[in-house]
């Protein structure tokens, strides 16, 4: 039974994980309907930001708390800075275009800062600090589950419920719901539509630096490839829980997250990705829009 | 450029040596060939084992060759290219080549050694690592002075069985062909030795977020000792992992950890940990005198299997003086009883054929260090 707890939380760990990075990309598909395939590289230039500011205020002394939550500030808005670049650059001038085309430019956007990073920074692995202190309540619970995973379980809920209420209750939110449904009606009832779809952009790059941050401290190492095989599994979580449902994308990386460790933990993680995807093509056989999602919802 | 230029003097060398076949010498000299890719673009993995086989017969010609005979050298470019390979080998065994040093790539010598098995050619490879070369038993007079892939292997069952004293033992691999041949081997030398049992084999996804799991299978496996066959960035993860769910066994791995990025990156949880690498020469004194030839001849410092073929040169040439004739038997029989000073000490060579005494070491993580453990 012990074994079964085990597994069960590195489940959660690494199902929160892809989270964290899989509620960014169903954000964006569900305001304009695009897979910004970019997006795991904002969480790899999260991570480095993140990398960079952290090392500089460890030589200000800074607590570590402090270190965490400005880091955080940094990556978000740095992160945030390219997202709003990128869909400038990439998005935008492609708006009215047919919708293959905006998928082509944000893979070309992704290959691009992938080689921008190895060539500004290293094609090396570099070690990433523990930001997230241990906590003293844990210690018995060490064999088990560590703080940064209960970290980043905490903070995948609360982006989700915050991403929630932002959608729901929120001015913003209104504007953004009004987009979705259709871009030429909400340009006529007064809404901003261009500023709408970089906010929505910078906002989930923003998550994605968070993410990128938290995952990194948990891990202890970065290079410029992390954002691809992390953004893979997110985007399968995304499209397991109906990409464009919030909870959707959450509810997928867990069920993601279990299975993968699970068919570890009893069968072999040789076979940890053979299970991965045959129960997403067993979902998508008998609930075409992902757990969550309904064909209509997305454009609601 | 200067490959071409090395290769067309290879060429020439060879073509006055034919010319100039003088019949008022003393002694017939005794041919050698050597076969390698001297141009193309493992050129770098060929020249430095050329230049370290004229070095060695320099200096015994002067000293008036071995018996009395001075030793002549046939070389053939191969490209590391079997198809070539096979006429490079053709061409040194109706040249008269006794013996051959060479060839530099697995692939290629193996194309090679059928046509010097029929025409009972002594063999000797600097490089070539794949272990069915002189493990199958098919070549006789195959010898090689590097230790084969799966010698890595051996060290590590041999570590983990008589040092760590492992009763149980967990085998995982990041699922490559470098990865998971090693961790085969392992399981199987493990598995014959009786003395211990693999309670786990698995394969890890490289790049995964997490393998807080597989850790868990690890823990509950009750292993007491974990070889990995990978790269640094998995091992670093596991033994990352490894410690905070609070597994203290040891973690043994390969050359492919033996990196120091494993150690910037693993940081604190990297001590104590095993890995193997080739066992560090530098410091012998045969190595340091040829390294300092080599400098001086070609301004450089000799790249990949100098020293390997500083070995291949110097093991042949007294094996063949001590058998006082170039005969095959005779010649392979000195190579498995007589042993020779090397840049990697005194060696000699088994029945198979691989070496005794080149090999991979022990080295374990102290104080952000990989120090040599035996």
């Amino acid at each position: 039974m012990e074994y079964f707890f085990e597994l069960l939380f590195s489940g959660l760990t690494r199902g929160s994980i892809y989270a964290l990075i899989a509620l960014g990309y169903t954000m964006v598909y569900g305001i304009i309907g695009l897979i910004n395939f970019a997006h795991g590289e904002m969480y790899m230039i999260g991570a480095f930001t993140a990398l960079i500011v952290s090392s500089v205020l460890t030589i200000y002394g800074l607590p570590l708390p402090a270190i965490l939550v400005l880091t955080a500030l940094a990556a978000a808005v740095w992160a945030g800075a390219y997202g709003f670049t990128v869909e400038r650059l990439a998005y935008r001038p492609l708006r009215n275009a047919p919708r293959l085309a905006p998928l082509i430019s944000a893979i070309g956007m992704s290959i691009f800062l992938q080689n921008y990073v190895l060539l500004a920074q290293t094609p090396d692995f570099v070690p990433f600090p523990a930001l997230i202190p241990e906590f003293a309540f844990l210690e018995p619970y060490g064999g088990i589950v560590g703080s940064s995973d209960l970290v980043i379980l905490a903070v995948s809920a609360l982006v989700m419920a915050a991403l929630t209420l932002l959608i729901k209750y929120t001015r913003i939110g209104k504007a953004m719901r009004a987009t979705a449904q259709d871009q030429k009606m909400a340009l006529l009832v007064g809404i901003n539509v261009d500023r709408i779809i970089s906010l929505t952009f910078v906002v989930g790059s923003a998550l994605a630096a968070i993410g990128g941050l938290l995952i990194a401290s948990h891990i202890g190492q970065i290079n410029f490839a992390i954002g691809f095989l992390a953004g893979i599994k997110a985007f399968t979580a995304a499209v397991l829980g109906g990409i464009g449902s919030i909870p959707g994308a959450v509810l997928g990386s867990f069920v993601l997250g279990l299975t993968e460790a699970f068919a570890t933990g009893y069968v072999s993680s040789d076979y940890e990705d053979v299970f991965a995807f045959s129960l997403l093509v067993l979902i998508l056989i008998f609930r075409p829009a992902g757990l969550l999602g309904k064909a209509a919802v997305e454009k609601v | 450029m200067s490959h071409t230029r090395h290769f067309l003097l290879g060429l020439a060398a060879l073509a006055l040596s034919v010319c100039t076949a003088n019949p008022a010498r003393a002694a017939e000299p005794i041919r050698i060939g050597v076969a390698g890719a001297h141009s193309g673009d493992l050129a770098s993995y060929g020249l430095p084992t050329l230049q370290a086989v004229r070095l060695v017969v320099e200096e015994i010609n002067a000293k008036g060759g071995i018996n009395g005979a001075p030793v002549e050298l046939l070389v053939e470019d191969d490209g590391c290219k079997p198809e070539i390979a096979t006429n490079s080998a053709t061409k040194l065994v109706s040249g008269g080549a006794k013996a051959v040093i060479g060839h530099i790539c697995s692939g290629a010598t193996r194309a090679a050694l059928p046509i010097y098995r029929a025409a009972k050619v002594l063999v000797i490879s600097p490089s070539a690592t794949t272990p069915a070369l002189t493990q199958s038993g098919e070549y006789p007079y195959f010898f090689r002075t590097i230790a084969a892939d799966n010698t890595q292997a051996a060290n590590q069952v041999e570590f983990a069985l008589h040092t760590l004293n492992a009763g149980k033992i967990a085998v995982l691999h990041d699922k490559g062909d470098y990865g998971k041949g090693l961790a085969e081997y392992a399981q199987s030398l493990i598995e014959q030795s009786g003395k211990a049992q693999v309670v786990l084999f698995e394969g890890i996804t490289p790049g995964a977020v997490d393998y807080s799991a597989v850790v868990q299978k690890i823990k509950r496996s009750g292993a007491e000792a974990v070889l990995f066959g990978g790269y640094h960035p998995e091992a670093s993860k596991l033994v990352g992992q490894m410690r905070q769910k609070r597994l203290a066994i040891p973690f043994v791995s390969d050359d492919g950890v033996k990196d120091d990025t494993f150690i910037k990156v693993a940081g604190k949880d990297a001590e104590g940990v095993y890995a193997t690498g080739p066992t560090d020469v530098s410091t012998n004194p045969l190595t340091k005198a040829y390294r300092e030839k080599f400098r001086q001849a070609e301004g450089t410092d000799p790249g990949a299997f100098f020293d390997n073929a500083v070995a291949a040169a110097l093991a042949l040439t007294n094996a063949i003086a001590k058998a006082g004739s170039a005969d095959p038997e005779a010649v392979a029989h000195a190579l498995r009883t007589e042993e020779v000073a090397t840049p990697f000490g005194a060696i000699k060579f088994d029945a198979r054929g691989e070496p005794v005494g080149i090999g991979f070491s022990i080295y374990q993580v102290n104080n952000g260090q990989f120090v040599q453990v035996r």
